[in-house]
């Protein structure tokens, strides 16, 4: 027995950095670890069953996969019927065990906009595209994110229901009337305005500094003065008159409708509910647990059902408003309620040190709100908001219990037409519905992994 | 020890009231957690309180900036009386600067983005001058490299240097320390300590809960010993470590110094 061992050791050169053995990196160490390696180990009889046991269950999920892809592939593609040159809808595709695309085609305008007049259908065209850039600037970042959301938040709503549902405006005299009535105080806001933009900049002194508010209110006046006979005139020739009653809205135009106003309004709306039942104030947390308590505990259907069916019993006769107002308010409500449990899970998360770090600076409690603690709790809970963003937009389908004919609405009133009336209509048209909204829904979730990993702060 | 002992400096402190406790309570529900508490501190002292756990101390320092509230008795700061009144409680977080054991940094705020936040939202600052004062103050406590990063990316000793540049950047009249070096790990106690002697050494009012004895006797005008809620002995660094007086006082220095 040595009674010492020669600890010392001087490294005189690095050790070589060399590659990975092939055994842990290309296709095939992939498909050793991730599929053969639990199949085989046989070193003792233990180990050996449960091998034999992942053996049968990999063959036997691999062949469920193929076969639910094969029988999916079958039916949308090689058994399909594309196309319908003679015009023979139903009959076309009688003879096939497969999907029955021209029906879709046929059906495609109901499905987008259900039963919105053809001749006035660019109005939501022009609607949806305008949110579908809103969207994409919003959620790829590019430059004015904070006036685009504003902007979005604010001025689109307005703009969303002018185009949708149609305004009537009249005014009075032709475009050269108008316009020589208003050129006078075009100018002047113009000068005005011209007057706020080199006055607001430091370069002039203070003096003309001050007057930027000044000039900036009258340019808006003037402007306002102006500019309203001109912009009720545009919008006249652009719009025209007509209104598009909201019973007439159908399809997936609806289906965005109700999930954006539901999830651009019970997101604020929660967070003010789950600070409510925070608060210290008892009237405020009782009322804040008794709404969320109370609409948790029935279910959206018969929400839906009170507001269209009992409603107007409760209601003066001849007072009324619109349904789909109601629907969606129903929607809202509920989704606030969600939101509120989903929220206040994130506020729980937050420490203590973080409220008594902005106490100590002096910030308010709504400051500390806005700028500490809300961020840092909507941020914790972005799966959980995002899943009930996609439980809203998926609950939207139960408006058509109260006859608004949403996406799945349309769909259920399209197949009871009996020109297309053939045995694969219906497994054709639930499958296009169900991958819109799995498109819809999938985008959602893949865009709260990525918010997640960008405000992910923690481990950076 | 002995070698900071020797650099202690000498410095003015103002005849000038910073903070006047007089008679004050508090209960946590049924336990009288701070009993019958009288503190007058001039502004530029530099006062170490230390005590065993429990003692009361950090929750001493927590009433002065309304982090606690006290039941009886009264403090001002600055002259103006801590009330129930938000506006006062409002003046006097801004007045009072305060650094906790575990910093509190905003973690989804970068560095600079910390110290800019409160002056701009209650002081009312123009963003440009913030930035300007908090990179002066980043400068003063030696990170103004890191003004872009996150406090995750920052050690210890760098995440509490920052939160001492974030209250600077208010102008505090006083500075509160709860436990700084509490949950750091030693090799960065020295960069934190060398910070706030560095302040003490401006003239900055200073009130530290802490058991780094090497700073007591370094900056230190006062060393007040804390045990049960009651201040139970207060004296000059020098005749409180050499000299003290209370049983108990001797038993916490015997088990804090004995090793």
């Amino acid at each position: 027995m040595t009674t010492h061992h020669n600890a010392a050791f001087v490294r005189t050169e690095d050790a070589p950095l060399m590659e990975a053995p092939s055994s842990q990196i290309g296709p095939r160490a992939w498909l050793w670890k991730n599929i053969f390696a639990s199949m085989a180990d046989y070193a003792t009889p233990g180990k050996a069953v449960i091998s034999l046991l992942m053996t049968v269950i990999t063959i036997f999920t691999g062949y469920a996969l193929i076969w639910m892809i094969w029988t999916v592939l079958d039916f949308a593609l090689f058994s399909a019927t594309f196309f319908d040159p003679e015009g023979l809808k139903r009959d076309a595709c009688l003879d096939e065990a497969g999907a029955c695309w021209p029906y879709v085609k046929a059906k495609w305008y109901q499905f987008m906009y259900g039963f919105y007049p053809p001749e006035e259908v660019w109005r939501v065209n022009v609607c949806m595209g305008m949110l579908a850039i809103g969207i994409a600037w919003l959620v790829f970042p590019l430059p004015h994110r904070g006036k685009v959301a504003l902007f979005m938040l604010f001025a689109y709503p307005v703009i969303a229901f002018v185009l949708l549902n149609g305004m009537p405006i009249e005014h009075e005299g032709d475009i050269g009337q108008i316009v020589s009535g208003v050129w006078f105080p075009l100018i002047l806001a113009g000068i005005a305005f011209a007057g706020w933009w080199l006055a607001r900049s430091d370069r002039y002194g203070d003096v003309v500094n001050a007057m930027a508010p000044a000039l900036l209110m009258a340019a808006i006046v003037l402007g306002i003065f102006a500019g309203l006979p001109l912009v009720t005139m545009a919008l006249d020739l652009a719009l025209g008159t007509e209104v598009v009653e909201t019973n007439k809205w159908g399809g997936l135009t609806i289906t965005l409708v109700v999930a954006i106003f539901g999830i651009v309004i019970s997101l604020p709306v929660g967070m003010l509910l789950a600070l409510g039942r925070q608060s210290n104030a008892p009237i405020i947390r009782y009322s804040s647990i008794i709404f969320i308590e109370v609409v948790r505990g029935i279910p959206l259907i018969s929400v839906l059902f009170f507001a269209s069916a009992m409603l107007p019993y409760f209601l003066e006769p001849g007072v009324d408003f619109n349904k789909l107002l109601r629907a969606m308010i129903g929607v809202v409500l509920f989704a606030s309620a969600y939101m509120a449990e989903v929220i206040r899970g994130g506020l729980q998360a937050i420490p203590k040190g973080q409220y008594e770090g902005g106490m100590s600076l002096g910030l308010s409690f709504w400051q500390q709100m806005r700028l500490i603690i809300m961020p840092q709790a909507l941020t914790t809970v972005i799966p959980g908001i995002v899943n009930t963003f996609i439980g809203l937009f998926k609950d939207t389908t139960l408006v058509l219990i109260i006859s608004i004919f949403d996406l799945l609405g349309i769909l259920s009133a399209t197949l009871k037409d009996p020109e297309w009336s053939t045995p694969t209509t219906a497994y054709t048209g639930y499958l296009v519905i169900a991958l819109i909204y799995w498109i819809f829904c999938f985008s959602m979730s893949r865009y709260s992994v990525y918010m997640e990993n960008k405000l992910d702060r923690s481990h950076r | 020890m002995s070698e900071q002992a020797t650099a202690r400096k000498e410095l003015a402190v103002s005849d000038e009231v910073a903070i006047d406790i007089r008679g004050m309570n508090k209960w946590y529900g049924t336990f009288h957690v701070l009993r019958d508490i009288n503190l007058t501190v001039y502004q530029g002292e530099r006062i170490v309180i230390c005590g065993p756990s429990g003692s009361g101390k950090s929750t001493l320092i927590r009433c002065i900036n309304a982090l606690e509230e006290h039941q009886k008795g009264s403090i001002e700061v600055d002259g103006t009386k801590l009330t129930n009144d938000l506006k006062n409680i409002d003046k006097i977080r801004s007045e009072v600067g305060m650094c906790f054991q575990h910093f509190n940094l905003f973690p989804h705020l970068t560095i600079l983005e910390n110290c800019t936040l409160a002056p701009i939202w209650v002081r009312k600052e123009p963003k440009k001058q913030a930035i300007e004062t908090a990179m002066h103050f980043l400068e003063k406590v030696k990170i103004p490299d890191q003004a872009k990063k996150y406090p995750g990316q920052l050690s210890g000793g760098q995440q509490q240097r920052v939160a001492i540049a974030r209250s600077l950047c208010m102008k505090p009249r006083v500075m509160l320390f709860d436990e700084p070096t509490s949950a750091l790990d030693p090799e960065m106690i020295k960069e934190v300590l060398d910070t706030m002697i560095e302040l003490a050494e401006e003239g900055m009012t200073m009130l530290c809960v802490t058991h780094e004895m090497g700073f007591a006797r370094q900056v230190a005008n006062r060393v007040i010993f804390m045990d049960q809620g009651q201040i139970v002995e207060q004296n000059e660094p020098e005749a409180f470590f050499n000299n003290p007086q209370s049983d108990r006082t001797k038993l916490f220095l015997s088990q804090i110094l004995g090793h």
